[in-house]
């Protein structure tokens, strides 16, 4: 055991781990966007909306995050239309492609857990709401997303810790996040064992935080209180 | 369409190789996987502290932890271990570990936490009159274990597992770093020499869309003939 490496790389790793955080709260924040407007086109009547929001879902959870990040980052630049959009600002950028990959991704996820969470809610509670007179618009965003939300968090967090570990595949495009440079001192080093104890336990002890966040929500949501 | 035809002009025949070898390596980790749950399932249910904690701490561990960190450790730290085990014995030349092995390795752990936690589940939800009936009527530990609890835990494991394969499956393009051609690998070579990254990587994805295909259809047969009588 090196200890003497495991307290050099430590502030290290721990300066990348901002960039971690970052890309995840990026992605999770658009990402709960993406997810609300394609659980709310899953349950339209119309069939068009309908299957295209489920192939949204499919595509994105049948295929490896890996390959969407290729796509966007090595693929999209090859289109010479978009190069010369001010689309191209962005997507040069490995940054924003990666925060976009992750956004389409856990967009496809949350958008499976808020349509089960939709599907949850008894109809008896929507007509209790119409009797009253409550317009539909008041019952839709007081009524059913904070049910919904509340059904949705012991999924949503899972989805939280999932996306957390995805994000390390932002080093696969240059970007140093935590695993980028846990994988950047171990290949100068070669002792894989030392960075991936400091490294694991960072990646441990946000998924311990999150973990006690959700619980936190869940316990003070809950429907007994 | 071109650069998909076998042989030297386009890629097809590559990649078809490369997708058997996802196959390959998606049911050797698969494999590994189940082999590392029946270690560590009965751990997790055991009446042991220190076991419990053992059983629970691997697979809180691996699935807190990107699987490309886990990848890497293997993937760097593999060929060092088994060169400092082989030094014991006397032999000290450098040992390369093959790819494939390595990358089964570690997806093989990886899978192995998601599929004690899912037989974890299972086993808990069966109904204890159920193990108390068998040992009741004097069934010996094989028949308890092979025909009476193991047929109920795969029913109520199934469902499960199959995420647990999809999610496999999905890594498995993970191990592209370490350099084994599987179909991520492929693509970025073809990507490479072809500068047409836009086409292979989309056609990967198209890859990866049968294989989680073709596996749901394959395993809800097996769902069916295993939830027969209920």
């Amino acid at each position: 055991m090196d200890f003497d490496l495991m307290f050099t790389s430590f502030p290290k790793l721990l300066a990348a781990t901002i960039v971690t955080l970052k890309l995840l709260s990026a992605s999770l924040f658009f990402g709960l966007f993406i997810g609300l407007f394609f659980a709310i086109l899953r349950l339209d009547k119309n069939i068009f909306i309908n299957k295209f929001a489920y192939v949204y879902s499919y595509l994105f959870r049948g295929t490896p995050l890996l390959v969407q990040i290729f796509i966007i980052y090595f693929g999209l630049g090859q289109i010479e239309y978009l190069r010369s959009t001010f689309l191209w600002v962005i997507l040069k950028e490995p940054y924003w492609c990666a925060i976009i990959a992750f956004t389409l991704n856990t967009g496809a996820y949350t958008s499976e857990i808020l349509r089960s969470a939709f599907q949850t809610i008894k109809p008896g509670i929507i007509e209790a709401g119409k009797s009253l007179g409550i317009p539909n618009k008041i019952i839709f965003y007081k009524i059913q997303i904070p049910i919904a939300i509340r059904q949705s968090l012991p999924a949503y967090g899972n989805e939280i810790i999932l996306m957390m570990k995805g994000t390390s595949l932002a080093s696969t495009v240059t970007l140093m996040d935590l695993t980028g440079v846990a994988k950047y001192i171990i290949s100068t080093t070669f002792k894989p064992i030392e960075v991936f104890i400091v490294a694991g336990g960072i990646y441990l002890f946000m998924t311990f935080i999150i973990n006690n966040v959700i619980k936190f929500l869940e316990k003070k949501y809950s429907f007994n209180s | 369409m071109e650069l998909l035809y076998f042989g030297d002009k386009g890629w097809g025949d590559e990649l078809f190789f490369a997708t058997l070898m996802t196959i390959a390596v998606s049911i050797t980790a698969m494999i590994i996987g189940f082999i590392f749950a029946a270690l560590f399932t009965p751990l997790k249910l055991s009446n042991n502290k220190i076991l419990i904690i053992i059983g629970n701490s691997y697979t809180t561990v691996i699935r807190g932890v990107p699987e490309l960190l886990v990848i890497y450790l293997f993937f760097f730290g593999g060929s060092g271990a088994i060169m400092f085990v082989a030094s014991i014995f006397g032999y000290n030349d450098y040992i390369e570990i093959n790819a494939f092995l390595t990358g089964s390795f570690s997806i093989g752990i990886i899978s192995g936490a998601y599929s004690t936690e899912v037989f974890r589940g299972a086993l808990q939800s069966i109904d204890n009159g159920q193990f108390e009936a068998a040992k009741v009527l004097g069934f010996n530990k094989y028949i308890y274990f092979f025909k009476i609890i193991l047929p109920q835990m795969l029913r109520l494991a199934i469902p499960n597992l199959s995420n647990v394969w999809q999610i496999t499956l999905k890594d498995t393009s993970l191990i592209s770093v370490t350099g084994l051609v599987e179909i991520m690998r492929q693509s970025y070579i073809a990507a490479g020499s072809t500068r047409d990254p836009l086409f292979f990587y989309s056609f990967a994805a198209v890859l990866y869309l049968l294989l989680t295909y073709l596996s749901m259809k394959i395993i809800n047969r097996l769902e069916i003939k295993y939830s027969r009588g209920y």
